[in-house]
Order: C-alpha cells, then sequence, then structure tokens
C-alpha cells in the first residue's frame, strides 16, 4: 500500500470551536488535552475520527473535538458505534462513556461490544458518581459512599470495570488515570493502535462530587505505593523504593518486599498478550490497601474483528453465489406465467 | 363453495364439480407439518394457474404437549378462478390430524362442508388431551357435514413399511399422506412436491423415499377408495400477464429492502432482535450478504435500531425490524434519529398486545404508538403496506422517504401480511425507480470573503442547513473538512450547535413537523374503489384491505353507493384526503384495533366517522364488514 504523508496536526487541531463547560477542575480537561496530543501522532486522518458517546460529564466529549463526533443517548452509545464501525470499517471509532453510562444503563451493550471485538476504543471514565445528575452514588461507588441517594451509605458492591471488560472478552484492557498525563497519553495511543475493541479505563476526579476519591494513586506522596505501572516482559514492582512486587502463591497474588521474602525472578512477569485472561483477571481484582491497583495495559490479544469476519463472509457468499442479482433473488421460487 | 357450480364425470369416472373458489384448511399437532402441507399446496395452486390467498395460524407455544389444544396449528389456503382478496371467510374444506385440531378448528368450518379426519388419532387418550368426553366421530354432533374418515397414521405407516425408518420418522411422512389425498380431491398434480421432496431430502434417501411413497399413497386412496364423495375442479384464474411468484409479507420486505438498497447504490445495514413475527426478516436478510448487505443480530431490541442509526450516520441505509414491544424499546433511540434527523427504516410487524400480548396472532393497534409513542413532539413518517405483495413496494417506499426527508420512517405491517402470501408479478428490474443520494463533499457557507475574481472563501458546514423541503444534508464521517458533531441536545438551527433557547427550540419543533408534513408532496393521492361519490366510504389501512375491498364489491353488487379508500400513507395522510371525505356522506372505518386511525381522522379531519372493531387477534371476515356495511347505510 502507498504510504501517502498526512498533514502533521498539532494538539489544536483537534479542538473545535466550541466552549467547554465541564467545571473547573474537572479531570476531564486533562483527558480532553491528552487525547488531542495522542491523536498527533497515530497517523489517521482527521476527518475518518469519530467521537461517539452517550449521556453524562464525560459524553460531552465529543463536542469539544474538531473530528466527527454523534453524542447519543444514555448507555447505548456502543450500539451507534457498533452499526458505525459494521456500516464503515475505515474508520477509526472512539466511544467516550462514564460509570454510569457504560456500567448502569448501558452495561449490557458494552459486554457485546467488547465480546463482539468490534473495533471500537472504549474509554470509560471512571468517576465513582453520578456527576451530571448531581452526586448520587454510581456501580463503581465503594461501598458505604454517603451521596444524596445514600445518606447512610451505598449498599451495593461496586463492580470492577476491568474484571468486566475481561469476562466479557475484551482483546484489549488497560486502566490509566487522568492525573498522569504521560502514562495517559501512551495507554491512547496503544488503544488507538490496536485492531479489536479495545476497553480503557480511566480514573477521573469529579471535582465537585467524588474530590479527591483517587488522591490514594494520583497524589505523589502515596502514588508509588499504591500504583503498580505494568510493563511488558518485566517484573511486576512498585513502591516508593521500588522494592516490592507481586508474587503468585497459588491462584493468590501476594505483596512481598524484594530481598526480604524472595529475589526478582520470584516475581510474576507481565505478560499482556497471553490468550489466557487469568492473570489479567487477578490483577485487575487488585485494590488498595491490600494491593497496589494497576496501571497500563492487562491484555491485549489479537483475534480477528467483528467487522472482518462480516466481511469474510460477504467475500464467500459472493464466490459462492456470484454478485447479488436482484432478478435472480426474485425468481428464487417456483414460478408461473400467466399469458 | 360457490353456489354456480356444476358438475361433470372425470377420467375416474368420479363426479367432478366446478367452483369458483374452495377455502381449505390443514389443522393439526405443531408437530404435524400442517405449515409445510399448507404450503405445498399453496404453490402447486399458484402454479395452476389460481389467485391464491393463505393464512397460517400457529400456537404461540414451540411445541406445546403434543395433541393438546394449545398445541395446534393451522394453514388456511384459498384459491378460485376470479380475483381473490383475502384467505376466505368459511371453510369449505378441512383436515383435521387429531381431535384437538377438529375442536379449535369446527367452528369455522361450513354446513355441508367436508371434513377428513384422521380417524386413527380418536383413542381415549387423544380425546382426553382435547378434553372430549365422548368421541365427536360417534356422537352424532358431525353430521352437519360430509365427514370422511381416513385412517391416516395406519395406510401412512403401511405405505413407508420398507423404507427403513423408526416408527417416529415413519409417523412423519403423514402430513404428505394428507396432502396426497388432498392433491386427488382438487385435481392438483404431484409434481412440483415430488420435486419438492427430492431436492430437500437429497441428502436422506430414505426420507425421501418415504415421503415420495406417502405423497403417492394419499393420492392413490383418494383415486381408488370409494370414501371420497367427489372431486372439485377450480378452473384458472384471469391474472394479468406476467411471470408469478407466491410471496409472504416478511419475504417481500426483505426484497424490497435489497431492492431499494441497490437503486440507491447504497449498502443496506439490517439490525435487529428475534421477535415473533418479525424475525424471518432477519433471516432472508442474513442470507443476502452476496448483495452487500450486513445484517447483526443485536443483543436486545435498543441495540437493534442503535447499530441501524449508527449505520445511517456512516452513510447506509440502516433498517431495524421488530414487533409492537421491541417498538417500546427502541422509542427512545427514534427520537435521537428523529432530533439528528437521520434516516432510519424502522418495521414494525404488529402483533397482539400490549406487552407479550398474543405474539403470533394479528392486530393493527400500534399505529398511535407510531404516531405518538416517543417523548417530546417527535414526528416520523409512516407507511403501512395493504398486502403481501405490497410489502416490496412499501418497503422501497420507506427507503425513498427516509433517505430523501432525512426521517425516521415507519413501516407498519402485521401478522397477517408478514406470513400470509399472494401471487406477485416479479418487477422488471431495469423498471425499478433509482433512489438518489447526494452526501455533500463541500462546505455550504462561505466566510464572507469574496476574491477579486468573484469566487468565495468557502466557510464551515452547517449541518442544519436545510434545502426547501426542508431537509439537512447527509454529511457522512471521511469527508475532509465537513468534519461537525451531532447529537439529541436541542441544537440551533443551521448550525447544530448546541442550544437551550425557548424561540428556538419551539422554531426546532416546528421544523421537524413542517419537513414531515412536506413528504406529502412526494406521494401518491389517494384512490376512490368502486363510486366516486355517495353514501358510505370504507377507510381502512394496512393489512385489512383484502376484506374490506372484498366486502366493497359484494356491497355494489347489492347496489349501495360505496367507496373505498385505503391508507398506505399515514403520515402524512395523502393531499386530496379531504376533498375525498367530501364526497361522501357516511364514513366506516373498519381496523383490528378499537379505533385508532379513526381517532385520527375525527380529530384531523372533523368527520363524523363510525368504527367497525375487532381485537380477537384475527383477520376480518368478509362477511363481518359487509353487515357493518348494511347497518351504516340503513
Ligand atoms: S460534575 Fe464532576 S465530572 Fe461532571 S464536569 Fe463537574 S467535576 Fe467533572
Amino acid at each position: 500500500m502507498a504510504v501517502t504523508a498526512l498533514p502533521t496536526l498539532k494538539p489544536q487541531d483537534f479542538a473545535s470551536d466550541q466552549e467547554v463547560r465541564w467545571c473547573p477542575g474537572c479531570g476531564d480537561y486533562s483527558i480532553l488535552a491528552q487525547m488531542k496530543k495522542a491523536l498527533t501522532t497515530v497517523n489517521f486522518p482527521r476527518e475518518k475520527m469519530v467521537f461517539v458517546s452517550g449521556i453524562g460529564c464525560s459524553s460531552r466529549f465529543p463536542y469539544y473535538m474538531n473530528t466527527y463526533g454523534f453524542h447519543t443517548i444514555h448507555g447505548r452509545a456502543p450500539t451507534f458505534a457498533t452499526g458505525l464501525r459494521i456500516a464503515r470499517p475505515d474508520l477509526q471509532v472512539w466511544l467516550v462513556t462514564g460509570d454510569g453510562d457504560g456500567l448502569s444503563i448501558g452495561g449490557n451493550h458494552l459486554i457485546h461490544a467488547l465480546r463482539r471485538n468490534v473495533d471500537i476504543k472504549v474509554l470509560l471514565f471512571n468517576n465513582e458518581i453520578y456527576g451530571l445528575t448531581k452526586g448520587q452514588f454510581s456501580p463503581t461507588s465503594r461501598l458505604g459512599t454517603k451521596t444524596k441517594s445514600s445518606p447512610q451509605g451505598s449498599v451495593d458492591a461496586p463492580v470492577r470495570p476491568l474484571s468486566l471488560a475481561l469476562a466479557a472478552e475484551a482483546t484489549f484492557v488497560a486502566r490509566t488515570m487522568d492525573m498522569d498525563p504521560n502514562h495517559l497519553t501512551g495507554i491512547l495511543h496503544r488503544a488507538a493502535a490496536h485492531k479489536g475493541s479495545a476497553f480503557v479505563e480511566i480514573y477521573q476526579n469529579c471535582k465537585i462530587f467524588n474530590d479527591g476519591v483517587f488522591d490514594y494513586v494520583t497524589d505523589k506522596s502515596s502514588k508509588a505505593d499504591n500504583a503498580l505501572f505494568l510493563e511488558q516482559g518485566k517484573p511486576m514492582i512498585f513502591g516508593k523504593d521500588r522494592n516490592k512486587g507481586i508474587r503468585l502463591n497459588g491462584l493468590n497474588p501476594e505483596v512481598v518486599t524484594v530481598g526480604k521474602d524472595c529475589g526478582v525472578d520470584d516475581l510474576v512477569m507481565h505478560d499482556e498478550k497471553t490468550e489466557s485472561a487469568t492473570m489479567a483477571y487477578l490483577l485487575s481484582r487488585m485494590m488498595v490497601p491490600e494491593f497496589p491497583e494497576v496501571f497500563g495495559v492487562l491484555r491485549q490479544v489479537s483475534h480477528p474483528t467483528h467487522e472482518e469476519l462480516q466481511a469474510k463472509q460477504a467475500e464467500e457468499a459472493t464466490a459462492r453465489r456470484g454478485k447479488g442479482d436482484l432478478d435472480k433473488l426474485f425468481r428464487n421460487d417456483d414460478l408461473w406465467v400467466v399469458e | 363453495m360457490s353456489a354456480t357450480a356444476t358438475l361433470s364425470v372425470s377420467t375416474s369416472g368420479r363426479k367432478v364439480q366446478e367452483v369458483e373458489s374452495i377455502t381449505i384448511r390443514f389443522a393439526g399437532d405443531s408437530g404435524d407439518g400442517m405449515q409445510l402441507a399448507g404450503t405445498q399446496f399453496t404453490n402447486v395452486s399458484a402454479i395452476m394457474g389460481n389467485d391464491i390467498a393463505t393464512f397460517p395460524d400457529f400456537p404461540a407455544e414451540i411445541r406445546a404437549p403434543a395433541g393438546t389444544l394449545a398445541g395446534v396449528s393451522g394453514f388456511q389456503v384459498h384459491f378460485a378462478s376470479t380475483d381473490i382478496h383475502t384467505p376466505g371467510d368459511r371453510l369449505n374444506c378441512l383436515i383435521v390430524m387429531n381431535p384437538a385440531a377438529l375442536k379449535t378448528n369446527l367452528k369455522d368450518l361450513e354446513d355441508g362442508g367436508v371434513l377428513i379426519v384422521n380417524s386413527d388419532s380418536f383413542g381415549p387418550n387423544d380425546l382426553n388431551k382435547a378434553k372430549y368426553k365422548v368421541n365427536p366421530l360417534e356422537d352424532g354432533s358431525l353430521k352437519g357435514y360430509r365427514v370422511i374418515r381416513v385412517p391416516i397414521d395406519k395406510l401412512n405407516r403401511e405405505s413407508v413399511k420398507e423404507c427403513n425408518l423408526s416408527p417416529r420418522e415413519a409417523d412423519r411422512c403423514k402430513n404428505f399422506f394428507a396432502l396426497g389425498l388432498v392433491y386427488w380431491m382438487f385435481e392438483r398434480p404431484m409434481d412440483a412436491t415430488l420435486k419438492w421432496i427430492k431436492d430437500k431430502f437429497s441428502k436422506k434417501i430414505d426420507v425421501l423415499e418415504a415421503n415420495t411413497r406417502a405423497l403417492k399413497a394419499g393420492y392413490n386412496y383418494g383415486e381408488t377408495v370409494e370414501a371420497m364423495p367427489v372431486q372439485y375442479r377450480v378452473a384458472k384464474a384471469k391474472i394479468a400477464p406476467g411471470t408469478y411468484r407466491k410471496i409472504t409479507g416478511n419475504e417481500a420486505l426483505a426484497m424490497g429492502l435489497v431492492a431499494a438498497s441497490q437503486m440507491a447504490e447504497k449498502q443496506l445495514v439490517f439490525s435487529g432482535y428475534p421477535i415473533t413475527p418479525a424475525s424471518d426478516i432477519l433471516h432472508q436478510l442474513a442470507d443476502m450478504k452476496n448483495f452487500g448487505v450486513k445484517t447483526l443480530q443485536a443483543e436486545d431490541e435498543i441495540a437493534g435500531v442503535g447499530a441501524a442509526i449508527g449505520a445511517a450516520y456512516g452513510g447506509a441505509i440502516g433498517v431495524t425490524a421488530t414487533s409492537g414491544p421491541g417498538i417500546c424499546l427502541k422509542a427512545e433511540a427514534i427520537g435521537l434519529a428523529v432530533m439528528t434527523e437521520l434516516p432510519l427504516v424502522v418495521i414494525n410487524v404488529q402483533r397482539g398486545g400490549p406487552s407479550t400480548g398474543l405474539p403470533t396472532k394479528t392486530e393493527q393497534a400500534d399505529l398511535l404508538q407510531a404516531m405518538f409513542g416517543r417523548n417530546g413532539e417527535c414526528p416520523v413518517a409512516i407507511i403501512a403496506p395493504q398486502s403481501p405483495g405490497d410489502c416490496f413496494d412499501m418497503a422501497f417506499e420507506a427507503v425513498r422517504i427516509a433517505t430523501e426527508f432525512m426521517v425516521p420512517t415507519f413501516l407498519l405491517s402485521d401478522g397477517y401480511i408478514a406470513n400470509g402470501a399472494e401471487p406477485w408479478a416479479i418487477p422488471d428490474v431495469k423498471k425499478l425507480p433509482k433512489i438518489s443520494i447526494v452526501h455533500p463533499t463541500e462546505p455550504n457557507s462561505n466566510d464572507g470573503t469574496t476574491h477579486e475574481n468573484g469566487t468565495e472563501e468557502p466557510g464551515k458546514f452547517l449541518p442544519y442547513k436545510r434545502n426547501p423541503m426542508l431537509v439537512r444534508p447527509w454529511a457522512v464521517p471521511g469527508t475532509p473538512g465537513l468534519e461537525h458533531r451531532i447529537g439529541g441536545i436541542e441544537k440551533q438551527d443551521i448550525t447544530g450547535n448546541v442550544n437551550y433557547e425557548p424561540a428556538n427550540h419551539e422554531h426546532m419543533v416546528h421544523t421537524r413537523a413542517q419537513k414531515v408534513a412536506n413528504i406529502a408532496q412526494t406521494i401518491p393521492d389517494l384512490v376512490i374503489e368502486g363510486d366516486q361519490e355517495g353514501d358510505l366510504l370504507l377507510i381502512g389501512w394496512g393489512g385489512t384491505y383484502g376484506s374490506i375491498a372484498t366486502a366493497l364489491q359484494r356491497a355494489r353488487r347489492k347496489g349501495t353507493k360505496i367507496g373505498q379508500i385505503h391508507f398506505r400513507y399515514l403520515n402524512p395522510f395523502p393531499k386530496n384526503t379531504s376533498e375525498v371525505f367530501k364526497r361522501f356522506k357516511k364514513f366506516l372505518v373498519p381496523e383490528l384495533n378499537s379505533g385508532q386511525l379513526l381517532l385520527l381522522l375525527r380529530a384531523m379531519f372533523l368527520i363524523d366517522a363510525k368504527g367497525l372493531n375487532k381485537v380477537q387477534g384475527r383477520p376480518f371476515l368478509v362477511s363481518e364488514i359487509e353487515e357493518a356495511i348494511e347497518k351504516a347505510i340503513a
């Protein structure tokens, strides 16, 4: 294929003329900024990028991007994105959703988009709260979260987005955070490059209704001890002194101190490419305070996409029956002639 | 059978009675293959040159316990030497494979009608399952009919005994035995069915052989056994010249959609969730991938419509199909398509409601749902085919309207025409109309700068800048320079930017409504059938056309000054609607609901129309409409 040089775009080329209306200090600003930056390096024509979203604070995202954009209805964005990709496999489709939109009202669609491996890059802004409806607990809110709709604390166990994505057979599963611009840009870049459905959970601070809920991983003072940054082929090491690691004890991960409990060789080596999702699943369940929380790509495997399989069937059908001929179609039954 | 029957003698020396039309029903357990027998009988009748109309009637349960009343499945065929529009009111002949089928179907058999009974299935256990206390074959309750008792089980087993089949498999051939018998009775040749058996079972030689033998044995039984009182002959119908096939409404919809996409030179993306009675459309289209059709079996009804809208946004013909309960789920997304002004075709194959209602039975009770069933003021285009074959033309129209007006377009079919079949003249592909679709490639505004040579500097793309019909441009992703955002929040006209201003909202509500109203300028006027003015106008829509048209013919023979109009376009109504109303004194609106079109007509045209309403999950009998006509003009 001939390589045509695309015009070099700057982040501001991806900004639309619309005024951004998120609350001052909202984590969404950082994600928007990193997205514009990441897109300058994905080597894909801007006019072929589409941002699809549902409803919620995060779902305003498409309005602020100077690409094609479709702000749809609550929870259903994966369905529109799926139809769009089926019709137009030449497009790069991004889906912006939140914990309420993607995991509550739209949980079903998210599962099915992922298991079909439709080539959509799903960005789930997780702020553990309903922002747009002014502060009710969400499906990712921790047990006991006190909000207007849960004055005594929520009694519902939260869903773990990464575990859900893995169970739904997502071929790319990653986590990042609004407050680490470099890591965020890197993950967005990798999601863009993945062929198939990509799922990225982004810890996002809601300044107004859930401020600081992720401070333990975003704040400099505690980040190193609470966040484990995964690197392909490298042992799982974290901690201020880079001396803590993850070891497997049977089917259970455990936190160990390198040099004291064991050597580096005893730590789990990260391999995002293994077909089995078991290790990725174990990682997806690690939570502070027992464990560090993982950031980076948990899983990236290569499976045919829904669109590719559809195209293959169309080819086979055409090879077998010839290109569709209406007259033949009309006549594919017993006929009789009236004179 | 028509009163003008004449008798002659057949080659076999048996009496042959010539009749104008026959209505026959095969009824048995849902495992007895009655749908297959009925379909074969229909095909052969059509090939023989009769006009035909069919009505399959199956239970909601896939496999209710064998032999029970809930498990009865029926297939009715009306075939005639004249032009017919309905599957027939009363049965001239009924074939029942068990007591349950007898019990549920006997009421439809005319007095003196032929009743063919599988006498082998009237044992105590069978009777018990059908809740008969005494054997109806023995208590004299059938003496008003011409009963022909045939030991079908025994004769069938005998005919296939050399075929190496298990007893169960052998019994499965009995529908062919029954079919053979009926073929003889109505002078139908067996070749088409023999060929069908050969094609269908080419991989199962034993079954092929057994079904062949069963069919022939049934036929020969008719010829040789004295039990059959008479043969009937129905001459060829006078039908417009052409090449014909038999078509059901769902088949015609699938073909119409594909034809429209080809004539629009566009990809068809169909996305739906399985639901009775609409699933066949998905099945058909899933098997047309060589036409570039893409289908998605979605995870639910909402995803079904969402993916269709997503595809439309990408520039494809996006279609979803469902039945009433599915429309409830799709309502919010359809509202989004109204707001974003994207083309979308929504097919509702209506069934009895509310809720799960009567999944396999027909009704026309979703008209007001289509009209008003979304939040806010949310107008869509609504059309409704009037017969199985008309589904082809209306599917084509749905695509035409949706794309020409950038508006969701509802097509209201129903269980009756979806599964019912009629002869269909194969259209000439070269004469199918083109659907022209243009996607803009350049900005549609200038930035105000005019160069010395008079050219203007291109400005922005304005996604809601409209043409004279108020239609916005269909710009698709991938077009450089036209990047824009759409969504469900109210938008400013022309720019499409999010806008909450009161006056703008009102302007947009009116604009969306006016755009739909403008469709009237592109649809045909109503044509009055029968008298062009007079005492009574019959007004119908959708699948009831055949029954109303037949009632009209009969009423006119009696000298009534009566006309008929049938709405295939329901939103907007045709331009000449009120003009037509001025020509008549009284109005009768037969509908399979409690008066939905009636409500619209009374509200919008201020006419004192009366309804004829039936909500039994079954189509109108012609006689019911005839009676209502008589009452109306009395
Ligand atoms: S409510 Fe929270 S999430 Fe929403 S814009 Fe404001 S800060 Fe951001």
